[in-house]
């Protein structure tokens, strides 16, 4: 199951932030078990190279990095930290957080706007994590993004998606590329945001911070390989009555 | 001799120095060390500019480098 993303092909669906992971030597077996088409990471002040061994290691595993500008609280801020990532990592793409509000982690709609146009214009191939709102999501895809990353709730919260009809809607206005991002808890959450119509689910916590996150990664490339499955096939629609299965006709009397 | 200077270096005073790649010496112990990236005065350095990009005294400098995070 795989997504285009600004041209280009990503062979998995399901995304992996690297935030949390008790140890780096997990790290491996959990992109073994996840199989992610993006791995996330945040760029940091450092005064030595002791952090050489995460970048070595995702390099070695071949999976195209997005670094984040999480923690930026404005848009200068914001883009300043894209383009050290850039220059660090050698990549345009990003993925664009400005936080508004330090005990939801929501984003500032005004500098994410802000600072999506300044990055597109540099370059930038801009993935904004956003609200599930779908008026945002289409200023943001007119404003260049090449993809919309909507919460299904809060970052960290594992709550799921707590608006399933939001995140819709957010499908429906934009025709970019929808990544379900933050809020995911478990594998239904994932296959959940699949179903709903999004292209992508990225993961953190909830896999960094499982009591066995080898095991939950697997699970939520089922997850999200499942609600890709479900949604081409068509559900059936919801009913408020029972419809029989089984013929009306012949029935013993 | 050479003029005594003083930078911010990711938000601490530190010691001055000549050049970027210079400053990059004295922290991480090589001039050219991969995964890192350079600001002065909220300007990114390139790669390529850090042996000229002199500092004067007072520039604010941050140097980042990828890290685990969501």
């Amino acid at each position: 199951m795989s997504v285009t993303i600004s041209g280009r092909e990503l062979g998995s669906a399901l995304f992996l932030g690297t935030g949390g992971l008790p140890s780096l030597a997990l790290l491996e077996p959990v992109l073994a078990a996840a199989d992610p088409g993006l791995v996330t990471v945040s760029v940091r002040r450092t005064s030595g190279l002791q952090e050489g061994g995460l970048l070595d290691l995702l390099r070695r595993s071949g999976v195209p990095l997005l670094p984040n500008t999480a923690g930026c609280t404005s848009a200068h801020e914001a883009v300043l930290t894209a383009r050290l990532a850039r220059e660090a990592l050698d990549t345009p793409w990003v993925k664009l957080e400005v936080i508004g509000d330090e005990a939801s982690l929501m984003p500032d709609a005004l500098e994410l706007l802000a600072a999506a146009e300044t990055l597109v214009r540099d370059g930038f191939v801009v993935l904004p994590y956003t609200t599930d709102d779908p008026v945002l999501a289409r200023r943001l895809e007119d404003a260049g993004c090449a993809a919309v990353m909507p919460l299904g709730s809060p970052i960290g919260s594992g709550l799921g998606v707590l608006n399933p009809h939001a995140i819709e809607a957010v499908v429906a206005a934009v025709s970019v590329p929808v990544v379900l991002d933050a809020g995911v808890g478990t594998a239904s959450d994932a296959a959940l945001a699949m179903e709903l119509g999004c292209d992508a689910v990225l993961a953190a916590t909830a896999i960094t911070r499982a009591d066995d996150p080898v095991t939950m990664a697997r699970a939520l490339r089922l997850g999200v390989e499942a609600g890709a499955a479900a949604r081409a096939a068509g559900r059936i629609p919801r009913r408020t009555t029972a419809r029989a299965s089984s013929p009306t006709t012949g029935r013993i009397r | 001799m050479s003029p005594v200077t003083s930078i911010v270096l990711n938000g601490e005073p530190h010691d001055g120095a000549a050049t970027v790649a210079d400053l990059l010496e004295r922290h991480l112990g090589t001039r050219d060390p991969r995964g890192v990236a350079v600001a002065v005065d909220a300007e990114v350095v390139p790669r390529a500019l850090w042996p000229q990009r002199a500092l004067a005294d007072g520039s604010v400098v941050e140097i980042v480098t990828a890290v685990q995070g969501g």
